[in-house]
């Protein structure tokens, strides 16, 4: 569902080409360009390094063998003594340019994930749905990863290589300007043929990205979901599933290697384009008397010298291509604009107990039916409201809406008199909380799970908590109280008890509006009226609403209101509306009573 | 782990036996793939043969064409065409074999990697589920993919450091041939560059291992805050999560940077060694050649041979600087294969037919953390009948259904069908038998047929339709504009939470298992539903035993006999009217809601 929605959208969208992707991360990462002029120095430093043997090589021939008056000893000497001073000195700058370049790139991809991460909480609910898990860790996982090695071993030397150009072709030119002339009208036409062969590594890498993300998530979706897995004996299934993701995977990398070799062998064309170009047109210079035997080794030794940046240079654009697919699936993530946004200049909620109002709302999932239908309703400040409701109705999204999780498609949600939209998340999310059916627990303590709500909070408050709600004796019987390991998604703990964590936990960020979706769906029938007296106890004055498929809470509410297939049919006290002869309330009243009391 | 390489490492302090480990695991990695790693070896010789032969061609070059054109002062056309095409020649076998060894030496790599994410990744699907719960969701991805990936690492460049190996021991005979010293002076710079490796990636391992595991915690962070994501939104945590999702990225970027940094260090030297050397040789060469020891056009070949060395020789610096973080990535790896608890599933198949028979006999669990679940429980589910499991929340019920599809062991005692221990019987068998809905539903991110058949034998559209209509979720589905094939998202996203449950239901009815265990699987089902589908199962042709955790009183009238738990014990069984007489605790456990309303009614009319 996702990866095809993906797609579409990218082919609508046609991907920036490598060039606007770079440029667009450069801009997001300012980090990058700091103290860029000095490493840019550094790296020239270290590309003359490179320089040393070969032109000594020269020096020593020229001067020191063929001189006038025979091999010069002391020359040579001198020669070599230069050559490893220098050397010595560009393999320092090569040590500094490098350090800084593992401390700026690293600091700057730090803050990329953490921005990545951010953004991605930052997207609404729907957004963060239409793509698996799998897919966003790898966004601010192995994508950026990409990045990094790319930049700590290929964008320099990129660089470099193109510096190095530049150095061999100006001491080329002091050789022989003629065959400097030569060697670069042998490159230009083939440099166009690299350029030409990148754009189609560049789909082959974009693939291999995408591909990872599949396999991560058939990874995590098989991690999860071990236990089904496992006890519906489909484990080959699931295997066979992973290993069509990882043999994807495994094609899409041979066919980005396969280019990228192809695309490497144009170098292969440069370096005999230009040794023949050299050696015919050397020997004629030669002839000629141009040149001189020593220039024209010299010039086939700096030949090397000019091809291997141009070959290393090509490398490096084949993983820059693996690089800026990753970068580019990173920056699509920070150019979705969440679509339910703080708001700019927005209002904070009016203090004490707040009081909801829903104006002909009607919401659509995207691309499905409409599922709510023009609600209209009113819900008191002060109330505790129970929302009822056969499975499917509509009542989750109802409070998600409410939570402003999402926004409607048509109509409005006022709080506290203020339309959803206009209120600061800051004081929307700290006054209102909601606790999703399906609740969530952190790997971590409990105590660490119950400051989620509130990091401040001590052991003595998070205790005096527990017990407001009637749950001392459930936490003292803890292994180790409040620093029991509930393990990854409170894995350590029964369903049930889950969830009275996670009930605790939204008591603690003492809301003033609290809405509860099914809570306490695997509490036993009697902590669950224990706790729901309790918690009647303490946010009394508040207002709540609960969606609960157990009716006993609706008895006990000062309203109900019944939704049926997307619409509410029903609102008013629970005896008033169970009196309604007939009524969809009545059914599941009727039933209710059925199935709890009979003998 | 088996091997002796394996021990864990320091956390501080170079190890010095890095480089064996690393050797050994390049070895290992090419046994699981020797045939493209043969094609990638043969293509870096031949490719750096003639780069080798580059140097003799220029030789020959100066010697044929630059110095008899000096001396008479024209070109002979033949000589120039005989180096064109030798050129010519050359450059076609060295694209071939240029290609042959990065695609062979990239295949390669992919394919071992491949292999080892296949192999990792069954291992995820064999381990016991207790393993999983210890080891969180991210940190498995990282093992399957940062890890693979770190373990490969050296495979790239390795047919090509393989190569320039070849190349120098060519070039050391030619080094021999031409001069003795000079041969010498590029000896000694061997030992010296191996020397510098070894301390390299001593120093790196400990350094590269804190990385992997922070590589691991990034993405453990990550992928659970992303699971949760729903909470960190409704209680507005965003800003906390990501101060501390960077606070692990921050760590693993300072750990990169001191990976960093000691590259920065190390690899300038491992470069700069040869050049040094090229140098020296060039200085002894000239001695030599004053000596008369050698020719001028010896000098030049010596030489350029230095400088083309120069170059590939620090592929087999990558090689080695890649060793240290292979070895951690491929401990890592080596740590999920190695990794026990599996089930041992036995060969024992069950072939009756009809209900089977569940029987619990004295049975004992306890959590790795030490908490005893369960204590001695013995009970049956006799063929055909309905066992009601009751008990509090925390009681045991969940763990007691688990031991019951054998998704765990007991820790004493046994879990029988028709008699035979589940330890005994095939996974096949077992699965076919009994059918689990989980407390949690769990839905595939594929279709609705997808999810009900799961690949099993005899599913077919009737039968899916059968267990939809069964399970009360037959109008929800026939409602859906693709129906069967409606693709339902990760973990069934585009589902109500009722309509997921419904679908776990019917997954299991569509099986026909002889033993159904529903884990609270109806919570979010309406009641009535609820006992249409146990009437369901008691009545119709292919009619299985069924353990039900419930808390309906509906539901558990409808069971044969009713086993309560009171902090992992039977304290009570019988039928619910018996246990609503005798057992106290029972009886307010499950009028607990008509009490709260008779408590309520009494209230309001003492008010009144
Ligand atoms: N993310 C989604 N994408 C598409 N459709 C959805 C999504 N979530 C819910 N729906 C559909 O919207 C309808 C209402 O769902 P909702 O979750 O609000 O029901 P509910 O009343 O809360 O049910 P339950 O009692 O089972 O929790 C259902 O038909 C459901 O299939
Ligand atoms: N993975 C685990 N590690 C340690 N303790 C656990 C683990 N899972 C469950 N427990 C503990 O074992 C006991 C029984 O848990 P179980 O899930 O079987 O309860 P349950 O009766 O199903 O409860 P519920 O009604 O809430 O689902 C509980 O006290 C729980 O805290
Ligand atoms: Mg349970």
């Amino acid at each position: 569902m996702s990866t095809d929605n993906a797609t579409e959208r990218e082919q609508e969208r046609n991907e920036p080409g490598p060039f606007e992707t770079l440029g667009r991360g450069l801009r997001l990462s300012p980090e990058l360009r700091s103290g860029l002029a000095f490493t840019l120095v550094l790296a020239a430093i270290t590309s003359i390094g490179r320089l040393v043997v070969p032109v000594s090589a020269q020096k020593v021939l020229d001067n020191g063998l063929f001189g006038a008056g025979g091999p010069d000893v002391r020359y040579v000497l001198g020669v070599t003594a230069i050559g490893i001073g220098v050397l010595a000195v560009t393999t320092a700058s090569n040590y500094l340019m490098n350090k800084r370049l593992f401390i700026v790139t690293e600091t700057a991809l730090a803050n990329l994930r953490r921005r990545t991460f951010r953004h991605i909480h930052d997207l609404s609910m729907l957004h963060q749905q239409s793509e698996r898990r799998g897919s966003l860790t790898a966004r601010v996982t192995t994508d950026i990863d990409t990045v990094s090695q790319f930049l700590q071993q290929g964008g320099m030397q990129i660089i470099t290589s193109l510096a190095q150009i530049v150095v061999a072709t100006a001491v080329m030119i002091v050789y022989s300007w003629q065959l400097a002339l030569a060697v670069w009208v042998v490159f230009v036409p083939v440099s166009l043929l690299i350029k030409w062969l990148q754009k189609h590594l560049a789909n082959a890498y974009s693939n291999v990205r995408k591909s990872v993300a599949m396999m991560l998530s058939a990874v995590s979706e098989s991690v999860v979901g071990a236990g089904v897995v496992r006890s519906y004996g489909v484990g080959a299934r699931t295997s066979q599933r992973l290993d069509t993701a990882i043999e994807d995977h495994r094609h899409n990398q041979a066919k980005a290697i396969r280019r990228s070799a192809f695309s490497f062998g144009a170098g292969e064309i440069v370096h005999f384009g230009v040794y023949a170009v050299v050696v015919v047109l050397g020997a004629y210079l030669v002839a000629g008397g141009d040149m001189t035997v020593g220039q024209l080794t010299a010039f086939l030794f700096l030949v090397t010298l000019f091809i291997q940046p141009v070959v290393t240079a090509t490398e490096m654009l084949n993983e820059a291509q693996n690089a800026v697919s990753g970068w580019r699936r990173v920056l699509d993530v920070l150019d979705t604009e969440p679509d339910v946004a703080d708001p700019v200049d927005g209002s904070d909620l009016p203090e004490g107990p707040l009081g909801v109002r829903f104006e002909e709302v009607r919401f659509a999932y995207p691309g499905g039916e409409e599922v709510l239908h023009g609600i209209d309703v009113e819900i008191r400040a002060h109330t505790k409201v129970a929302v009822v409701g056969e499975t499917g109705s509509g009542k989750t999204t109802f409070a998600k809406l409410l939570t402003r999780l999402m926004d409607p498609t048509a109509g409005r949600v006022l709080l506290g008199g203020t339309p959803l939209r206009e209120i600061r998340f800051a004081s929307l999310r700290s006054r209102v909380t909601m606790v999703p059916q399906e609740g969530f627990l952190f790997n971590g303590t409990l105590a660490h799970n119950i400051r989620f709500a509130r990091p401040e909070i001590g052991e003595a408050e998070i205790y005096v908590a527990f017990s407001e709600l009637g749950l001392a004796d459930w936490v003292d019987a803890l292994p180790n109280g409040l620093d029991t390991e509930l393990g990854e998604g409170g894995a350590n703990l029964s369903v049930g008890e889950r969830q009275l964590v996670s009930l605790v936990r939204a008591y603690v960020a003492d809301p003033d509006l609290l809405v509860l979706d099914e809570a306490t769906s695997a509490v036993d029938p009697a902590t669950e009226l224990r706790l729901s007296s309790a918690l009647d106890a303490v946010t009394r004055g508040r207002t709540t609403v609960i969606i609960a498929h157990r009716l006993s809470t609706a008895e006990t509410s000062d309203e109900v209101l019944v939704f049926d297939a997307g619409n509410l049919v029903q609102h008013g006290p629970h005896a008033e509306l169970a009196a309604e002869e007939g009524s969809v309330y009545a059914g599941l009243h009727g039933s209710w009573i059925e199935q709890t009391r009979s003998s | 782990m088996t091997h002796a390489a394996a021990p864990p490492l320091p956390d501080a302090g170079p190890e010095p036996g890095i480089l064996r480990a690393g050797l050994r695991n390049i070895r290992d990695m090419i046994r699981i793939e020797p045939k493209r790693f043969s094609i990638a070896v043969v293509g870096a010789m031949v490719n750096t043969a003639m780069q080798m032969s580059v140097a003799f061609i220029i030789g020959w070059v100066v010697s044929q064409v630059a110095v008899p054109a000096f001396e008479n002062g024209e070109v002979g056309t033949g000589s120039v065409a005989i180096g064109v095409g030798a050129l010519l020649g050359m450059s076609i076998l060295r694209f071939s074999s240029m290609c042959a060894r990065r695609i062979g030496s990239g295949t390669q790599m992919f394919q071992v990697q491949a292999h080892w994410r296949r192999q990792v990744t069954r291992r995820y699907l064999a381990l016991p589920v207790s393993w999983h719960q210890k080891h969180p969701t991210g940190t498995l991805l990282s093992n399957a993919n940062a890890d693979v990936e770190a373990a490969t690492r050296p495979l790239a460049p390795l047919p090509f450091a393989c190569g320039t190996l070849f190349m120098l021991v060519l070039s050391m005979v030619v080094f021999f041939t031409i001069d003795w010293a000079i041969a010498l002076v590029a000896l000694g710079m061997f030992p010296a560059l191996f020397t510098l490796n070894a301390v390299f990636a001593s120093k790196m391992a400990p350094r590269a291992k804190r990385a992997q595991e922070l590589r691991a915690a990034v993405s453990a962070d990550g992928h659970e805050s992303f699971d949760g994501a729903l909470v960190v939104k409704a209680m507005g945590r965003e800003a906390a999560e990501t101060e501390r999702f960077a606070g692990t990225a921050g760590e693993l970027r300072d750990a990169m940077i001191g990976v960093g940094r000691l590259r920065a260090a190390f690899e300038p030297l491992i470069q700069g060694l040869p050049e040094i050397g090229t140098l020296l040789a060039l200085l002894v060469g000239l001695t030599r050649y004053e000596a008369g020891a050698i020719g001028l056009g010896e000098l030049v070949t010596v030489s350029f041979m230095f400088s083309i060395l120069a170059f590939p020789i620090r592929a087999i610096g990558w090689v080695l600087g890649d060793l240290p973080t292979s070895v951690v990535g491929r401990r890592r790896v080596d740590g999920v294969l190695a990794a026990t608890g599996d089930m041992a599933y036995g060969d024992r198949e069950l072939d009756g037919t009809g209900p089977a028979r569940l029987e619990f006999d004295s049975v004992a669990y306890s959590y790795a953390d030490g908490t005893e679940a369960l204590t001695d429980v013995s009970f049956t589910v006799e063929p055909g009948t309905t066992v009601a499991l009751v008990g509090a929340t925390g009681s045991g019920k969940s763990t007691l259904a688990h031991l019951a599809a054998r998704l765990t062991d007991p820790t004493r005692g046994a879990v029988r069908f028709d008699g035979v221990d589940l330890r005994e019987l095939t996974h096949r068998s077992l699965a076919a038998t009994c059918a689990l809905v989980q407390q949690i539903p769990f839905v595939f991110d594929d279709t609705v047929r997808a999810n009900l058949a799961l690949d099993r034998e005899g599913i077919d559209d009737t039968r899916i339709w059968q267990a939809l209509a069964a399970a009360g979720a037959d109008k929800f589905v026939g409602d859906l504009e693709a129906g069967l094939d409606t693709e339902l998202g990760e973990r069934g996203t585009s589902l109500s939470g009722g309509q997921r449950q419904r679908l776990t239901l019917a997954r299991a009815l569509a099986g026909q298992p002889r033993l159904l265990v529903l884990d609270d699987a109806t919570s979010a089902v309406d009641p009535k539903v609820e006992s249409e589908i146990l009437a369901g199962l008691k009545d119709s042709a292919d009619a299985a035993g069924v353990l039900v955790v419930a808390y309906r009183r509906a539901t558990i009238a409808l069971a044969d006999e009713v086993v309560f738990l009171e902090g992992g014990r039977i304290t009570a069984r019988g039928t619910h009217a018996e246990l609503l007489e005798t057992h106290r605790p029972y009886a307010e456990l499950v009028t607990a809601y008509e009490r709260a309303e008779a408590e309520r009614e009494f209230d309001e009319e003492t008010a009144a």
